[in-house]
C-alpha cells in the first residue's frame, strides 16, 4: 500500500519536472514568438490597448509582406499576449513566465515606465533582448542594462524643447534668455519627476530663473493653489506635466481662473484629448509628443508616417496616439534584428539590435551603449485653430509658433 | 514658504480666491460626507467604496453629455440610479455583514471599491473624463478673483442637499425611523420598525448623495475610475471631526477641509497639501481624545 503510493507519487513528480521544463516556443515550425506583458485591465488599460494595437498591427504587415527572411529561410511573426492588470508585480511574474514556461526568447516591452522597470530585471537575468517602446525614463537606463533597448526618446527630453524655444523666442525679441521666469507643476511620480529633471536643467542652461516649483501629488483633483501662485509671480513659461489628468486639470482651470501666461506647455495633451474636451480654452497650448503623422520620416513597410496614420485608423477607427506607433516601429527593430542576424540565438540577435541603424515611419533609430534611441528629437505640437500643428524642432516644423498667448481678455 | 507668505501680504487678494476656491470645493466633500454620516451612524458600517459613488456618478453624467444631454441632469439622474443600486448592493452584500464585527464590513466594502473601480474601467476606460457644463467665470476685483459659476451652482446643490436631508430626517416617517434606528436598533425592532428596510433605504440614500456630488465633480473637476479614494478619505476624515448625525457639522467642516487644505496647499507647497489634511486629522484625534478625558474625569 504504502509502496503504491510512493509510486504515483514519484510519477507525478517525475511528469511535473517534465512539464517544467522549458518548451521552446522560441521558434516553431516557420513562427518566431515574441513575447509581451501588457496593461490590458487596470489604470494603463487605455494605453495598454494603444500599444497592443501598434504591435497587432507591424506583426501583420510584416507577416503580409512576406514576413522575415533568417538564413534563407522565410519565418512568421507571432505574439503571446499576458496581462499585467498594470500592476508592477504582475509584470515580473509574466516575464518569468514567458521565458520559463513559454520559452520565448525576444520580449516586447510592456507599457508605462513602472512596468518596464519591473520586468527589465527578468529578461536582463535571462539574458533575454527586450525591446521596449513604452517605458521612457532616465532612470531605466542608468542600470547598465544590456538587453534593454528602446525605440522612443527618454523623459529628460520630453519638455527640454520647449525651453529651448522659449530662450529662442525671447532672442528673437531682443530680450536675454536670463530674464525669463519659468513656473513648473509636475506629478510626484517618477515618470513626471524625471521630466522635471530635464526642464530645471535646461532652464539653468539658459539662467532661466524658476519663481515656481510645486509636486503636485497624484490623488490631486485641484490646481488652484499653484495657479494662484502663477497668477501673482506672471512667469513667462508655465510647464505642467501629470499624465492626462494633469493636462486636463491644468486647461480647464488656466481657464477658469483666467491664468494668463505668455507659453503653456504640457504633456499627454493628444491622450487627454483637451481639443476635444476643452475646444478654445486649448488654443495656443505647447505638447510635447514622440511621434506625429504629419513628420516626414518613412519606411519600406508603412509607408510614411501620414500612410500609417491613415492605415491604423482604417483598421481601429480612431487616429493612431504616438503610443501606437513607437510600439509598432519596436516589432519593426524586431524584425530587421533578425534579418542582419541570421540566427536565432539571443545573444547573436541582441548584437544586432545593438547595431540597430534605420529609418521607420516613426523616426531614426539607432541606440546608444545604454540601450536608448538617440536619432530621433522629440516634437512640440502646438493648438493652432483646434488642430494640433508641429512647431518644433525647426527642421519639422509645419507652423510658425503661435507666440506670445494673449492674455484671456482679449481672447 | 516665507515666499509664499510674503505673497499673500503683497497680494490679499489671494486670500480671497484661496478661501474661495477651498470653500467651494469643501462643499463637494460635504455632501459625500453626509452620506457616510449616515451609514456609519446608523448601520455602524465605514463605507469604504463612498469615492467609487461619486465617480460612478460623476461616469454617469458624462455618459448623458455623451448623448447630448445637459450634464447638470446628470445630477438627479446619477442620484436616482445610485439609490437603486445602493439598495440593491444593500440586499446584496451589506444586509450580510451589517450586525457583523467592523472589520468585516470593512473588508466588503475595501472589495467592493476594487470591483467597482476595475468596472468602471471596463465600461468608460482609464481616461480622464471631464463634462462640459456651458457656464462660464465670474470675474472680482478687476480679474483677480474669479469663480467659476459651475463650483457656485455645485456649492449651492450641496447646501441645498444638506437641508433637504435634515427636514427629511426630522419630518418624514422614514427619517424619524432612521433616527430612531441610529439611536438604538434593537429598541427601534421592538417598537415595530423594520430596521432591515430602515438600513436599505439609508445605504440608498448615501449612494444617491455621493452620486449627485459625482456629477458635480466631473462639471468643476474630474473622474478617473481610480481616483475615487481621495473622497472617501476626506468623507471620513469630516466625519471623524464633525461627529455622527451632526448635519450642519459636517458641512461647516467640509468647508473648513476645504478652505485649510488650499491655503496650505499655497503656503506650504501642493505637495504637502495631502499631507496637512493627514496631519490635521491625527491632531483632531488627539484634541478630542484630551477633551473627551477631561469630561470623563469630571463625570467621576
Amino acid at each position: 500500500m504504502l509502496g503504491r503510493l510512493l509510486r504515483t507519487c514519484l510519477a507525478v513528480l517525475g511528469l511535473a519536472a517534465l512539464a517544467a521544463g522549458p518548451a521552446n516556443a522560441k521558434v516553431e515550425g516557420d513562427t518566431i514568438y515574441l513575447g509581451a506583458a501588457i496593461s490590458l485591465t487596470g489604470k494603463y488599460a487605455a494605453n495598454g490597448e494603444h500599444t497592443q494595437r501598434g504591435y497587432d498591427l507591424a506583426v501583420k504587415m510584416i507577416n503580409d509582406a512576406g514576413g522575415v527572411t533568417v538564413d534563407g529561410k522565410q519565418y512568421k511573426l507571432a505574439v503571446i499576449y499576458y496581462d499585467d492588470e498594470s500592476t508592477p508585480a504582475r509584470g515580473a511574474q509574466l516575464a518569468e513566465r514567458l521565458i520559463n514556461q513559454d520559452g520565448v526568447e525576444y520580449m516586447l516591452g510592456p507599457y508605462s515606465s513602472g512596468l518596464t522597470e519591473a520586468m527589465a530585471p527578468v529578461t536582463e537575468q535571462y539574458g533575454i533582448p527586450m525591446i521596449e517602446a513604452n517605458g521612457a525614463s532616465i532612470s531605466l537606463f542608468q542600470n547598465g542594462y544590456k538587453y534593454l533597448f528602446a525605440v522612443l526618446s527618454t523623459t529628460e527630453q520630453y519638455l527640454a524643447s520647449s525651453v529651448a524655444l522659449a530662450a529662442e523666442l525671447a532672442e528673437r525679441e531682443g530680450r536675454d534668455p536670463s530674464t525669463l521666469t519659468l513656473a513648473a507643476a509636475f506629478e510626484n511620480d517618477p515618470f513626471s519627476q524625471d521630466i522635471r529633471t530635464g526642464v530645471l536643467a535646461d532652464s539653468e542652461k539658459y539662467g532661466i530663473t524658476v519663481v515656481i516649483d510645486d509636486q503636485l501629488p497624484p490623488e490631486l483633483n485641484d490646481m488652484a493653489a499653484t495657479l494662484a501662485k502663477v497668477k501673482a509671480l506672471k512667469p513667462d513659461v508655465l510647464v505642467v506635466s501629470g499624465h492626462d489628468k494633469g493636462a486636463s486639470l491644468a486647461i480647464r482651470q488656466i481657464e477658469e481662473m483666467r491664468v494668463d501666461v505668455p507659453m503653456l506647455a504640457l504633456t499627454h495633451c493628444d491622450s487627454a484629448d483637451i481639443i476635444g474636451n476643452f475646444g478654445a480654452a486649448a488654443e495656443y497650448t505647447l505638447c510635447s509628443s514622440q511621434w506625429a503623422p504629419t513628420l516626414s520620416y518613412s519606411d519600406d513597410l508603412f509607408g510614411s508616417a501620414g500612410d500609417f496614420a491613415v492605415l491604423f485608423e482604417e483598421t481601429y477607427g480612431y487616429a493612431p496616439p504616438y503610443q501606437a506607433a513607437e510600439s509598432a516601429a519596436a516589432v519593426q527593430v524586431f524584425a530587421d534584428a533578425f534579418e542582419r542576424a541570421g540566427s536565432f540565438d539571443k545573444d547573436a540577435v541582441r548584437d544586432a539590435i545593438a547595431a540597430t541603424k534605420m529609418e521607420t515611419f516613426y523616426g531614426n533609430i539607432e541606440f546608444d551603449e545604454t540601450g536608448r534611441n538617440i536619432a530621433k528629437p522629440m516634437v512640440l505640437y502646438q493648438v493652432q485653430d483646434g488642430n494640433y500643428v508641429v512647431v518644433a524642432p525647426t527642421k519639422w516644423a509645419e507652423a510658425e509658433v503661435r507666440y506670445p498667448t494673449p492674455p484671456w481678455a482679449e481672447r | 514658504m516665507a515666499d509664499n507668505l510674503q505673497l499673500l501680504f503683497d497680494a490679499p487678494l489671494l486670500i480671497v480666491q484661496l478661501l474661495l476656491d477651498g470653500i467651494l470645493i469643501g462643499a463637494i466633500f460635504a455632501v459625500a460626507a453626509y452620506g457616510m454620516a449616515l451609514v456609519w451612524g446608523v448601520m455602524n458600517v465605514i463605507n469604504v467604496v463612498q469615492g467609487e459613488y461619486v465617480m460612478l456618478g460623476g461616469f454617469i453624467a458624462f455618459q448623458l453629455t455623451l448623448w447630448d444631454i445637459n450634464p447638470f441632469l446628470g445630477v438627479p439622474v446619477a442620484a436616482v440610479i445610485l439609490f437603486v443600486l445602493g439598495i440593491a448592493i444593500y440586499y446584496g452584500i451589506i444586509r450580510r455583514v451589517v450586525d457583523k464585527d467592523l472589520f468585516i464590513s470593512l473588508l466588503a466594502t475595501f472589495g467592493l471599491s476594487i470591483l467597482m473601480q476595475q468596472l468602471m474601467n471596463q465600461i468608460w476606460g482609464s481616461q480622464v473624463r471631464t463634462a462640459q457644463s456651458g457656464l462660464s467665470t465670474w470675474f472680482l476685483f478687476d480679474y483677480q478673483v474669479t469663480v467659476s459659476q459651475v463650483k457656485l451652482v455645485a456649492f449651492a446643490g450641496a447646501l441645498m442637499i444638506g437641508v433637504l436631508l435634515i427636514l427629511f430626517l426630522k419630518r418624514t416617517r422614514l427619517g424619524q425611523a432612521i433616527r430612531a434606528t441610529a439611536q438604538n436598533p434593537r429598541a427601534a425592532r421592538v417598537l415595530g420598525i423594520d430596521t432591515d428596510r430602515v438600513f436599505a433605504a439609508t445605504y440608498g440614500i448615501n449612494a444617491a448623495l455621493c452620486g449627485a456630488a459625482g456629477a458635480f465633480v466631473v462639471m468643476a473637476y474630474s473622474v478617473h475610475p481610480y481616483t475615487g479614494l481621495p473622497y472617501t478619505v476626506r468623507s471620513f476624515m469630516i466625519v471623524v471631526v464633525a461627529g455622527l448625525g451632526n448635519l450642519p457639522a459636517v458641512i461647516l467642516a467640509g468647508l473648513g477641509l476645504g478652505a485649510s487644505e488650499t491655503m496650505a496647499g499655497f503656503i506650504l507647497g501642493v505637495q504637502f497639501q495631502v499631507a496637512f489634511v493627514f496631519c490635521l486629522l491625527v491632531i483632531i484625534l488627539v484634541f478630542r481624545n484630551t477633551m473627551l478625558g477631561r469630561k470623563r474625569r469630571y463625570l467621576k
